[in-house]
């Protein structure tokens, strides 16, 4: 590939790799588990679980206008089967509990949450008998948006440290704990 | 004829009190006649309040009780009272209001029942009125008044279970700690 542009010499090596990776003559080399996170991180799927006003905002943000497809939140999943990150915009009832703690139980490893909004971060202004104080009560949180309602750059902002998180994450820790971790080194010859 | 004339032409002795404010009638009737009243209102050619646009209940306690602190207070300030002040005499705890419209006429009407703390039922309107099955729902939910004869007295907002009438006056707002658990089977 012809490079042109000075700066671009120093990855200049890199790409033609890469190229030749990608037309079957050469070779990649990475890490499992960034492989696997560079994946997670670059489709985390939403399941908008809107209760309140905080629910239009986060429409907007899913939207053409803030479009949050470009982080590769393409698809706002219904089924939360198939969802990885759960956005809870807006106020849970008390009534509403058992509710979103069945759909977060639903919803397949690795997960994540995003409380956006004030009611859903600390009850909000709804300092009363009906209202959850916070749905970290219920369900693990990962990250909390502050606001009344939060404007979309917020809810882009908050899925952005979402995938600083996955950037971080161990997915095969688990799984070596398991398989490997199990074995007796001493009884190796 | 005025509206406050129909309308005690109509009912005659069922009617305990009227009052007006603003130009709108109010009338007080007897907790056992609400069926008998409402539906005497309903069939009056002249009147034909033929539209419940809303039920919903009063809890009157915190009024009473400071209706009865304050003569207390006014005869300490002057002097010392000649005689132990009375026992005040209030009107059952709870009201419950129906607002009545006529689609022929265009007039309003509001139609209340007295219901004590000890005694919480009324009977229930859904027979002449649907539109009264959720509000009545409601208020059974919130202050904890039984609507004889409704066809499905549920809890309308608050969770089956959910130990207390929330808007009565003794409830604290940030409840009394009720949480809601999911249990699975």
């Amino acid at each position: 590939m012809p490079c042109k542009n000075g700066l671009w010499s120093g990855t200049k090596g890199v790409i033609e790799m890469g190229l030749k990776a990608y037309t079957g003559e050469g070779w990649l080399l990475t890490k499992a588990e960034e492989l696997i996170n560079w994946g997670r991180k670059r489709s985390p799927w939403p399941l908008p679980y809107g209760t309140a006003c905080c629910g239009i905002e986060m429409m907007c943000a899913l939207a053409a206008s803030y479009d949050m497809a470009r982080f590769g939140a393409e698809r706002p999943s219904f089924s939360p089967r198939q969802a990885d990150v759960l956005i809870e915009a807006g106020t849970i009832t008390k009534k509403m509990v058992p509710i979103l703690r069945r759909i977060y139980d639903q919803m397949a490893e690795p997960k994540w949450v995003i409380a956006m909004g004030a009611c859903a971060c600390t009850g909000g202004v709804f300092r009363t008998y009906s209202t959850l104080q916070g749905i970290n009560k219920v369900i693990p949180v990962d990250v909390y948006v502050p606001g009344c309602p939060p404007r979309p750059e917020s809810l882009l902002y908050a899925l952005m440290k979402i995938m600083e998180k996955i950037e971080k994450d161990h997915p095969l820790r688990a799984l070596f704990d398991r398989e490997i971790g199990q074995v007796d080194l001493r009884s190796c010859p | 004829m005025s509206l406050k004339d129909e309308v005690q032409n109509c009912l005659g002795s069922l009617v305990v009190a009227v009052s007006e404010c603003q130009g709108d009638l109010s009338i007080e009737v007897a907790r056992e006649n609400i069926r008998v009243v409402l539906s005497k209102l309903k069939d009056a050619p002249n009147l034909s309040f033929d539209f419940l646009s809303d039920l919903f209940g009063v809890d009157n306690s915190e009024l009473y009780k400071k209706a009865a602190a304050k003569p207390a207070k006014k005869a300490e300030a002057e002097t010392a009272p000649a005689e132990p002040p009375k026992p005040q005499e209030f009107p059952p705890r709870f009201e419950v209001i129906y607002l009545l419209l006529s689609l022929k006429t265009n007039r309003r009407l509001q139609v209340k029942v007295r219901v004590s703390e000890e005694k919480p039922v009324v009977d229930s309107v859904v027979s002449l009125f649907k539109a009264a099955t959720w509000p009545e729902r409601e208020v059974y939910d919130m202050y904890g008044i039984h609507f004889n004869g409704h066809p499905d007295l549920r809890r309308l907002l608050m969770w089956e279970g959910f130990p207390a009438y929330p808007l009565r006056k003794d409830y604290p707002l940030e409840g009394r700690g009720e949480e809601r658990h999911l249990i699975y089977e």
